[in-house]
């Protein structure tokens, strides 16, 4: 049996429910759970302030009603399930070290950020930060993994050190910035300065990126991981072709800023050679009206250089 | 106790603990992930010479491995945990690192384990890369092929070593074919191989000899040949061949599952007489006894 707590009705100002993780609240009474804290704005107030509670469930925790005001949700969790009905506002999942958050419809910013384990499904898109990191804190997601069918904002990954981040559509400006290490794969590209500041760490899309001046081609090829990484998200559910499981990879070596450790790796569409079957294989040429700091890596590229 | 018109002998195989892992080969043919696994578990056929037992378990189909490609496993056994660990160090470095387009994965999930990815990867020489997904981690090693994917650590058991079965026929061809044919039966068995060539032992060995600085030496009292110069012979009259399969396994069960099968088949394939190698049951603490594989 599952255990449901139902919005009443959206809040005016925004709920901050850290209580509702299911380490909290599966298993414990009605009258616990009604009396459990979340902050109202600037008021305190009571979990049964704002849900009705029915059913029970030991570790399957479902919430239903809009959402998008509530904040924090599944923060800190350790095990269990929770599964939001629909939209959730900012901070879902944030820090959460085990079990299984998921959000049906849309998530806002921050989801996932500080992460340490377990695994955030969002079947819609998430704002700008997703596993991200907080201000003072020397890295964002630090394991686990975040699988988004929609759109991710910008700075996905950001300070990311160690896990999986996987988003089925595109994904914002600044993706994995000064990331650590870990993986983001963007299956439906990268936005503009992905990997900018980053010291180990891979990137993958399966779209021509634009990339900093500071990263440098080294070749085209199959990564080996890669099979493993994508077979994992196919088996998540994310619609992983045969093509992005075959298929070569351009590998682009960065920050140059930074270690040079990190990578992006860019799928080749198969029509277009790679970058060392060109004739020249110049260095690409800085790009863009606006950002003369960019390049356009992929197979649209001017060139690479295999160095 | 007769099989098959064969006459199976009353004693029993006597096996001994040893550590076995089990490694996942894979490559970008079937053929290349045969290569390197036959390279990593050659010169692997007994422990007194080789320091350890290894050999290929099966062929793996794209399907059933991490990273969807063609593959092999194989089973290494060795004497203790920290030879294990040296063994897989030295083979996958040396076999399955330098093979063509492979990549070697943990194919057995154990409480215990031995670090053999986070060793070879120092060949990276400071340019390798670690991956963890689901629990597990990868190092990736570059080479001048590409990169040569390993995992970390690869589970360790203390498995069943030395389990045996002798096959005596009238003379070398119903010999070959009856140890052939057993030999394919207990292929069939997961968790068990047969570390010699094709699986079969021309040549079995007693503890110790004349020479003192062998350890081991022919098995006489089986040798058609010293039939009639030995003091003490197990040569049955008309019998002129023997041949031994020795099988290591992660644990008893597929050990005695493989011994019964090759019994079977032997049997059917033309053995006269079937029996079994031990050491008086001093040497090992595993009995496993003919009549209980009968049928």
């Amino acid at each position: 049996m599952t255990l449901t707590l139902t919005l009443r009705e959206q809040p005016v100002v925004p709920v901050e429910a850290e209580a509702l993780c299911p380490d909290r609240v599966a298993g414990a009474r009605r009258e616990e759970i009604e009396a459990l804290p979340v902050w109202h704005g600037k008021e305190r107030a009571r979990v049964g302030d704002f849900f009705a509670v029915s059913g029970a469930g030991d570790d399957d925790v479902r919430l239903e009603g809009d959402l998008r005001r509530v904040k924090h949700v599944g923060a800190g969790m350790t095990a269990g399930r929770l599964t939001i009905a629909g939209d959730v506002g900012m901070h879902a999942g944030a820090g959460m070290s085990g079990g299984e958050l998921h959000v049906e419809g849309d998530a806002g910013d921050w989801a996932g950020a500080g992460m340490r384990g377990g695994r955030l499904f969002v079947r819609g898109s998430v704002g700008r930060q997703l596993g991200g990191v907080y201000a003072g804190e020397r890295a964002g997601m630090r394991g686990g993994e975040i699988v988004v069918h929609g759109d991710a904002g910008a700075q996905a990954g950001a300070g990311l050190r160690r896990g999986l981040i996987a988003v089925a559509g595109r994904v914002g400006d600044a993706a994995g910035l000064r990331m650590l290490a870990g993986t983001i794969v963007a299956l439906g590209g990268l936005g503009a300065r992905a990997g900018a500041g980053m010291r180990r760490g891979t990137i993958v899309t399966m779209a021509p990126a634009a990339l900093l001046a500071t990263f440098v081609f080294s070749c085209a090829y199959r990564p080996p991981f890669l099979g493993l990484y994508l077979r994992r998200l196919r088996a998540l559910g994310l619609a992983v072709t045969d093509e992005q499981l075959e298929g070569r990879y351009a590998r682009w070596c960065g920050d140059g800023l930074e270690l040079r450790r990190g990578e992006v790796l860019i799928l080749e569409d198969g029509r277009s050679p790679s970058a060392l079957e060109r004739p020249g294989h110049q260095r690409p040429e800085a790009v863009g009206a606006n950002d003369r700091h960019h390049q356009i890596a992929g197979p649209d590229a001017p060139g690479g250089n295999p160095s | 106790m007769k099989l098959h018109g064969a006459e199976i002998v009353d004693t029993f195989a006597e096996a001994f603990p040893m550590w076995g892992a089990r490694v996942v080969i894979t490559a970008a043919t079937p053929g290349w992930a045969l290569e390197a696994g036959r390279s990593m578990t050659g010169f692997a056929t007994s422990v007194i010479g080789c320091k350890c037992e290894a050999s290929i378990e099966r062929e793996l189909d794209p399907d059933e491995t991490p990273d969807g490609r063609p593959g092999v496993s194989a089973l290494l056994f060795a004497m203790d945990r920290d030879g294990l660990a040296k063994r897989l160090v030295e083979r996958v470095g040396q076999c399955v690192l330098t093979s063509a387009t492979s990549a070697c994965f943990n194919g057995l999930d154990a409480e215990d384990a031995v670090d053999v990815g986070g060793q070879l990867r120092f060949f990276g020489d400071g340019y390798q890369a670690s991956k963890v997904l689901d629990g597990r981690r990868y190092w990736r090693v570059p080479v001048m092929e590409g990169e040569f994917l390993v995992e970390e650590r690869f589970g360790a058991v203390e498995g069943v070593a030395g389990g045996n079965i002798i096959i005596l026929a009238r003379d070398a061809e119903p010999a070959l074919r009856a140890a052939e044919a057993a030999a394919a039966a207990i292929r069939s068995v997961e968790g068990a191989i047969m570390p010699f060539p094709g699986g079969i032992a021309r040549s079995g060995s007693k503890i110790g000899s004349r020479y003192s600085s062998l350890p081991a030496s022919t098995n006489d009292a089986l040798c058609p040949t010293l039939r009639g110069q030995v003091e003490h012979t197990e040569v049955p009259p008309g019998v002129g061949c023997v041949f031994e399969i020795v099988i290591d396994g992660l644990a008893l069960q597929p050990v005695s599952e493989a011994m019964a099968r090759g019994l079977a088949a032997a049997a059917e394939a033309g053995a006269t007489h079937l029996t079994a190698g031990n050491y008086g049951g001093n040497l090992g603490p595993f009995h496993i006894h003919l009549r209980d594989l009968l049928p």
